[in-house]
């Protein structure tokens, strides 16, 4: 399943080698390790800077960069919600708060016994549709607080 | 025969439902036995009415929308695909006045066409730029896109034919094309819009791009917050690659050029050009420091022209037409036309595109018919999230570089987010200093540091502490930042939360505890 390959040196050998050799290899090989095993491992650190002749450092500067790019693997579902100007004007800060009291879910901030990952971006460019967000890849536009208790209650479900 | 039966794959009209309304009508088409041949398009830009069912008929497409998946049954009791009288029917699409009151040169394919087919973009005049470049040949090519008077349509609105000749001009063995596709901008979704609903007019500017300059490779740096836009380019390169137009030998003018499809990792930064660059080299998205332009050392260290989407998708347009037929639309210096985007607290929201000119009161209020919560408009914010807000009394404000920047706005990437008067404008201030503190690159200190103080004494103003004097260190701090940052995201960050201020200082000074208590 996307995403949820256990950490694996030599898979992620094979991942880097087969992107070393492009221009700015950097970032196509991040996506590509966080694509097949949801995060970038320590052990892929030493592993890409072995691999393009750069140090260590630098391919740590560019991981911790990009908001992107995780450190740690997630368990079960990511809504990337916006919280930018347009979906300000359409209340996204007041879902926020609903996903706290309602749902015990902090936005940014891990936590294992909650039903999904809450990320804050800022725009997904469907702001005719604000307040937007991505569900796992999926767009959803004009969210509101039911449509956030039906994603909660799916994750949940998803879960256990 | 079939009638043909068009639903958006746009991941807008997506986050609405319009997967479930496609799956609704071939399931109803199949039930009762009626041919119809379903396509998915881009979308026409019309948000409101998303998902919008278009079906074709002697006199022009028919339209009905918004269509949830509940409403098929009835539409095919209606008679569907015949076009009858249904309560979501909208007549012919063409006659939609959100629709006919524009003037559509980049977006006039999409929502039209099948965003893959090469064969629908040739029947609606694809390619016709790019053939008359090669005609052309480079010289005259820059000719015609410096006689359109086109510029960046990505913010900075600098001239495009001016930066392509200075390319053209320097001497390298290996050039470079770079599509700026990092759309980070809130409020704005065009470019989003055009490589999800006719990504080969973006592959037709690059490739009119770089047969101009002598590029033999190119990029889309797309951000990952867009990865349906990011699938369609790919897939449209790889249709585009087996049908010649990008190889060893461009339509066969015996001229190399392909393009590669980056993705972004989530830094709003990497908007701008240069930390663009850095981050195609596989760097932090840093800043860089100008002189030299990335026209004369850009990626890799090679001259490299680096437009935005809308820039690269205008040029087909201009050199079928000619580049003073382009220029005959628009007002004072800025040419052509502009897709705006309508977004935010907005009844009617989505992509108008406009020759430049239109106030905008014009956009917000003919357009978007004034707010959805159906409270008055209080504030606009035109150019994103470094673009300053404008009351009431500013609407009547026309929306082209120069007028912009008189009011102490600019014009950006052409987004309105328009806010009710529920808006507190002290904390939009605040966010303002908040997200450049957030995405800042860290390289230069105005930008670092001084979007962190900038927050906290926002923060200082609203708690009624010291307000005049940090006010004035509000103001001092603004001044910083617009003269000592390096880029336009420190740079600009003044302009939203000047313009609050200067615009909306009875929300800065409300009654607080403390400041009743002093």
């Amino acid at each position: 399943m996307k995403g949820r390959t256990p950490w694996d040196e030599a898979q992620a050998r094979a991942v880097i080698a087969a992107k070393s050799a492009e221009p700015g290899a950097v970032l196509p090989i991040l996506h590509a390790l966080q694509e097949r095993f949801g995060y970038i491992d320590d052990a892929a650190i030493p592993a890409i800077a072995q691999a393009l002749n750069l140090s260590k450092a630098e391919i740590l500067g560019v991981v911790s960069f990009y908001h992107d790019f995780r450190r740690a693997p997630v368990d079960g579902a990511t809504l990337k919600l916006c919280r930018a100007e347009s979906c300000q004007a359409l209340g996204c800060e007041d879902l926020v708060a609903h996903l706290g009291h309602a749902h015990g879910v902090e936005v940014d901030h891990a936590d294992p016994s909650a039903p999904l990952v809450v990320e804050t971006v800022y725009c997904l460019g469907n702001c005719a549709l604000s307040p937007a967000a991505l569900l796992d890849g999926e767009p959803i536009g004009r969210l509101d607080a039911q449509a956030i208790d039906e994603v909660v209650a799916r994750a949940a479900e998803k879960r256990s | 025969m079939s009638a043909r039966v068009t639903i958006p794959a746009d991941s807008g009209a997506v986050s609405v439902g319009a997967d479930r309304t496609a799956r609704a009508i071939a399931r109803q088409a199949q039930a009762r036995g009626v041919e119809v041949s379903l396509v998915r398009t881009g979308s026409r830009g019309l948000y409101w009415l998303e998902p919008l069912v278009e079906v074709d008929t002697d006199e022009g497409r028919f339209a009905y929308g918004p269509m949830a998946p509940g409403d098929v049954p009835s539409l095919f009791d209606a008679g569907f695909p015949a076009a009858g009288a249904h309560p979501k029917a909208l007549g012919l699409v063409d006659e939609i006045p959100y629709l006919k009151n524009q003037q559509r040169l980049i977006f006039s394919r999409c929502g039209v066409v099948d965003p893959l087919s090469l064969d629908d973009y040739l029947r609606h005049g694809g390619l016709a730029g790019l053939r008359e470049a090669i005609a052309l040949g480079p010289t005259r090519t820059i000719e015609e896109v410096v006689a359109s008077g086109l510029r960046g349509r990505g913010g900075a609105g600098f001239p495009t034919g001016i930066k392509w000749r200075t390319v053209a001009g320097v001497a390298a063995e290996q050039k470079y094309v770079v599509c700026n596709a990092d759309e980070g901008d809130s409020g704005t979704f065009a470019d989003r819009m055009l490589m999800e609903g006719d990504p080969f007019t973006l592959i037709e500017g690059m490739a009119i791009a770089a047969l101009a300059v002598g590029a033999t490779k190119g990029y889309v740096y797309i951000r990952s917050e867009y990865p349906h836009a990011f699938a369609l380019v790919s897939a449209a390169l790889q249709r585009a690659r087996a049908a010649g137009l990008l190889g060893a030998s461009v339509l066969g003018s015996g001229r190399a050029f392909d393009i590669e499809a980056r993705l972004g990792a989530g830094a709003y930064i990497c908007g701008e050009e240069t930390s663009l660059l850095e981050s195609l080299e596989g760097k932090r998205g840093q800043v860089r420091a100008k002189p030299p332009l990335p026209a004369i050392s850009g990626l890799f260290g090679k001259p490299t022209v680096v437009n935005n989407v809308l820039s690269f998708a205008s040029t087909p347009w201009i050199l079928a037409h000619g580049g003073n037929a382009y220029a005959e639309y628009g007002v004072g210096r800025s040419r052509g036309s502009q897709p705006f985007q309508l977004a935010g607290n907005v009844k009617r929201g989505g992509l108008v595109e406009l020759a430049f000119g239109a106030t905008i009161r014009q956009l917000v209020e003919d357009f978007g018919g004034g707010t959805r919560s159906g409270r008055p408009v209080r504030a606009v914010q035109v150019g994103g999230p470094l673009g300053a807000y404008f009351p009431q009394s500013l609407l009547d404000t026309p929306l082209d570089y120069e007028a912009m920047l008189a009011a102490k706005g600019m014009l950006g990437h052409g987004g309105l987010v328009v806010f009710d008067d529920t808006v507190d404008m002290a904390r939009q201030a605040r966010f303002a200093f908040s997200f450049c503190a957030a995405e800042s690159c860290g390289k230069c200190t105005p930008c670092r540091i001084g979007s962190a103080r900038g927050v906290e004494t926002v923060d200082k103003i609203v708690a009624g502490r010291d307000r005049p004097q940090n006010i004035q260190l509000l103001r001092d701090l603004c001044e910083v930042l617009t003269d000592g940052s390096l880029c336009a995201l420190g740079g600009l960050t003044p302009l939203p939360v000047l313009s609050a201020l200067d615009h909306f200082p009875e929300d800065f000074l409300k009654d607080s505890p403390r400041a009743a208590a002093e």
